[in-house]
């Protein structure tokens, strides 16, 4: 937890320090120009900056990572948001031939946010979240990461804290940056199980046969929904926590497990508990669906779909909490803290930066840099091997 | 594609060149255009029977289940009488492959030239495909994705044993035995969006598993694309064509070409007197012809638009001149025209029709395309297609008031609906005639009066026989009179489109 509570009003003095010694434009310049190859990857980038006061400027682009430096130590944006690579330099894109002007390359995203849960969690809402709620968000990443990992065969993923109240995922493979609109649009669509919105009580239905996809998520919830619902809440300690658990799921849906004996709202959640409830698997698909509607990763398709979408870039400040956006090591994914994670006012009170709490996130960011690298070059070999160059 | 330079009308084919490696297959990605020389007659004509092959795919795709043994067993046919590729296993077709080669290149520099003759000509080019890749053998597909580098793999017998239960559970109706015998293929998952964007698929490291079944659907895929993208860059090459002045009034009318007889020229002029126009009006006349004279009764006044569609309509049904004008002259009078009006003006411009002024062209009746896609009608005129033109729910009320039925009504209104403006008048013909099969495919209201009073005068066999001889295709129109010798617009032998003549047909109006 931040020991200080966060004033936006101090972002004006503290952001020229974060951007001075805190912000890791080397590793961020070696990302984006992905081995320099072509050289105009780095210069058709868009960057969209909110300066103060909701001044909010699109199609930024910059020669080089030195340039973006200054202009962001220059001006100080509330926040950086990073959009696609165009086929002209963005910061010129009055002077091009209309229709000429095109998204040509982007990382695949996604945007995991906890309100989008707000229907299947009673200890916060909107955008406020907690240690409990925020299991949601290990378990979103646990699902995605898998599914992109094993069944689209995707490799360099890197997942981030967006700094408030989700999680963001950056696929930069080089292949996929490519990926056109309908493909994003059939990698969301492929992810998604939980539909409907305020008017749909049951939001998930399983069919005869499970894809292999939703039992291999389903296991993934399982395990972290007995350590949520029994372990953690430990809800057969007592009568009252067992209620605190109840009272996070909704009522229709324990109304739609109990089958309907009850007609009437007002049931009695004991004799629910006692006629094999959530512990005890009785009715093993209603069961299932339950957990998936409680649990399974809600995915934002506007954001993935769109090769010109912009979000908002790895280690920007989130201007309402003042937390930096980090990257997240996925070998320590369970041990994520949300609160642990650096506010700007906390960074900037310690004198020697390199000894900061950022340090550590930047080595995650710096692993994932490597590991593409490593990639990169391997890739090359590859190629002059079987071209026989030597 | 080379063109000989200046008059040279034939040229020498590849003689003797016959070389059986070009085609391999009978069916074809068209990733390689023509490099050959070709004369102009065939040019044209192999561009016009591919159209007429398409024109039949569209018609059977909408009155037929796409892949039933009508469908399938009529298609065949069409493709046989047409001589193009029908039969995968036929070794010796190399005329028929060349051709089906040729023509489909040429057809697409007529088709790239707006959207929606892009989307017609792709979506029929896909239905004929898919008609010939489903009659190809399991080794014949394998042969056929080598020869277009899809070198999808197919999986193998262990690799199946590992995954089998994720197989079963991916593939929905699939049991464990159907996943054992099915031939599974590792499709890059690019290629089989729509498997994987609705998770009917098992998907592993980027490759989508597909079974054999659903293989079609993804070559489909395939072949779409490379044909837009195809359609896209002809369409930037096209004014290079188009300069060409031997192939620009080809082109030009190719996509909005009608191609059968012109019923310009009648043997039995004269067979219809002036007063059994009135009923057959109602009998024979399309619907088209039906409201203009009406319209013409009515109002005792035609606009121009309707006096050229409905003149010319009469021309073609055998009207003489004389009756013609009589038949003007009677009605425009009980209007507000006097007879010496009448004389200095509009007998003027119906001689004009019947080729006996000004540059004396024979003019040619208009054919339902013509009708259908030039000079809209607006407020005042009668003229054009009621299926195109009418407001749906005022054609509606004109078919109750002719006591047609609820349902026929209700089919030709989805006919309307899905723009199929020539099948709702089939089915009117259907309606007003009361038969279950219109028996041909419209595309000329001559046609349809033709048809119409073969089949009241009992003339008209169930079966068309395809073999007709020569000289009764171009120029003929049968009378009631007439012995059944049809001439339905899909039909046999070369149509000859004189260039000419198709330059004033769409420059006359």
């Amino acid at each position: 937890m931040a020991a200080w509570p966060f004033e936006p009003g101090s972002l004006p003095d503290l952001l020229p320090l974060y951007y001075r010694r805190l912000f890791p434009f080397g590793p961020y310049g070696r990302w984006l120009r992905y081995g320099g190859v072509p050289k105009s990857y780095f210069e058709n980038r868009e960057f969209s900056f909110t300066l103060r006061d909701d001044i909010y400027v699109r199609y930024q682009s910059f020669s080089n990572p030195q340039e973006l430096e200054r202009e962001i130590q220059k001006t100080n944006p509330y926040k950086i948001d990073i959009g696609a690579v165009y086929s002209h330099r963005p910061n010129q894109h009055n002077t091009v031939h209309m229709g000429a002007f095109q998204a040509q390359e982007k990382e695949l995203v996604f945007d995991i946010d906890m309100t989008d849960y707000d229907d299947v969690r009673r200890c916060c809402s909107s955008a406020d979240i907690c240690p409990k709620c925020w299991t949601l968000m290990t378990i979103a990443i646990r699902i995605i990461d898998r599914a992109l990992t094993e069944d689209f065969g995707i490799r360099h993923r890197l997942w981030v804290y967006s700094g408030r109240r989700g999680v963001h995922c950056w696929v930069c493979d080089d292949g996929v940056r490519k990926w056109s609109s309908t493909l994003r649009s059939a990698v969301v669509e492929y992810l998604t199980l939980v539909k409907g919105g305020e008017d749909t009580i049951k939001k998930v239905t399983l069919g005869d046969t499970i894809h292999p996809f939703i039992s291999e998520s389903l296991s993934i919830v399982e395990k972290y929904f007995e350590d949520y619902a029994l372990v953690g809440q430990d809800i057969l300690g007592s009568r009252e926590s067992w209620d605190k658990v109840l009272a996070l799921l909704p009522e229709h849906i324990l109304f739609v497990y109990c089958s309907g004996k009850n007609e009437e709202l007002e049931w009695d959640r004991k004799s629910c508990l006692s006629r094999g409830s959530l512990c005890h698997p009785g009715h093993p698909d209603k069961q299932k669906e339950i957990m998936l509607q409680y649990c399974f990763p809600r995915l934002d398709i506007n954001v993935s779909k769109g090769v010109n979408h912009l979000l908002k870039s790895p280690f920007s400040v989130h201007p309402k909490t003042g937390r930096v956006s980090v990257p997240i090591d996925l070998k320590k994914v369970d041990e994520f803290d949300p609160f642990a994670v650096p506010t700007i006012r906390c960074l900037c009170a310690v004198s020697d930066y390199k000894k900061t709490s950022l340090a550590p996130y930047v080595r995650v960011f710096e692993e994932f840099l490597e590991e593409m690298d490593n990639f990169r070059k391997g890739e090359l070999l590859r190629i002059s091997d079987s071209k026989r160059d030597f | 594609m080379q063109f000989y330079r200046g008059n040279r009308l034939k040229c020498a084919r590849l003689a003797g060149d016959r070389r059986g490696d070009r085609y391999p297959h009978s069916l074809q990605f068209y990733l390689q255009p023509p490099t050959e020389n070709i004369s102009l007659s065939e040019f044209e004509s192999f561009a016009v029977d591919r159209l007429k092959l398409l024109k039949v795919v569209e018609n059977l795709g909408v009155s037929y289940l796409k892949g039933s043994p009508e469908y399938k067993s009529k298609l065949e046919m069409e493709l046989k009488k047409l001589k193009f590729p029908y039969r995968a296993l036929a070794e010796e077709d190399y005329d028929a492959r060349r051709k089906d080669h040729l023509s489909h290149f040429i057809l697409r520099l007529a088709y790239c030239q707006s959207e929606e003759l892009r989307r017609w000509f792709i979506q029929q080019e896909m239905d004929l495909f898919r008609y010939r890749f489903t009659e190809l053998t399991e080794d014949l597909i394998k042969n056929f994705l080598t020869y277009v580098n899809l070198a999808y793999n197919a999986i193998s017998k262990e690799e199946k044993d590992t995954c089998a239960d994720k197989l079963v559970n991916s593939t929905p109706g699939f049991s464990g035995a159907k996943v054992v015998d099915m031939a599974y293929y590792k499709v890059p998952w690019s290629h089989a969006v729509d498997l994987v964007r609705t998770r009917r698929i098992y998907l592993h490291d980027g490759f989508a598993f597909v079974p054999h079944q659903d293989l079609v659907a993804i070559v489909l895929n395939n072949y779409r694309t490379n044909l837009s993208k195809a359609l896209a860059l002809t369409a930037r090459s096209l004014p290079v064509v188009q300069s060409d002045e031997r192939l620009q009034p080809l082109l030009n009318h190719l996509s909005h070409a009608y191609v059968g007889p012109d019923y310009s020229i009648q043997k039995n002029t004269g067979k219809i007197s002036l007063e059994q126009i009135d009923a057959l009006s109602v009998k024979s006349f399309p619907l088209c012809m039906r409201q203009l004279h009406k319209a013409l009764r009515d109002n005792h006044h035609l606009r121009h638009g309707g006096r050229m569609q409905y003149g010319l309509f009469l021309k073609g049904i055998g009207l003489t001149l004389e009756q013609a004008l009589q038949f003007w002259k009677s009605e425009f009078i009980r209007g507000k025209v006097d007879a010496d009006k009448f004389d200095k003006g509009y007998a003027y411009s119906i001689r004009h029709n019947y080729g006996k002024e000004g540059k004396r062209t024979d003019y040619t009746p208009y054919s339902c395309m013509k009708i259908i896609l030039s000079n809209p009608p607006s407020q005042g005129d009668y003229h054009g297609c009621p299926f195109r033109h009418s407001d749906p729910e005022l054609l509606k009320q004109k078919l109750q008031s002719y006591k047609i039925s609820p349902t026929g009504i209700t089919q030709v209104l989805d006919l309307v609906k899905g723009m199929h403006y020539q099948l709702a008048c089939q089915k009117y013909f259907e309606l007003i005639h009361d038969v279950d099969d219109i028996g041909f495919s419209l595309n000329h209201p001559n046609q349809y009066f033709a048809e119409s009073q073969k089949l009241l005068s009992g003339g008209r066999e169930i079966k068309k026989e395809r073999n007709q001889p020569e000289n009764s295709q171009a120029k003929q129109s049968s009378q009631k009179s007439t012995p059944a010798s049809s001439t339905p617009s899909c039909s046999n032998t070369k149509a000859e489109i004189k260039l000419e003549e198709l330059e004033d047909y769409f420059t006359e109006d």
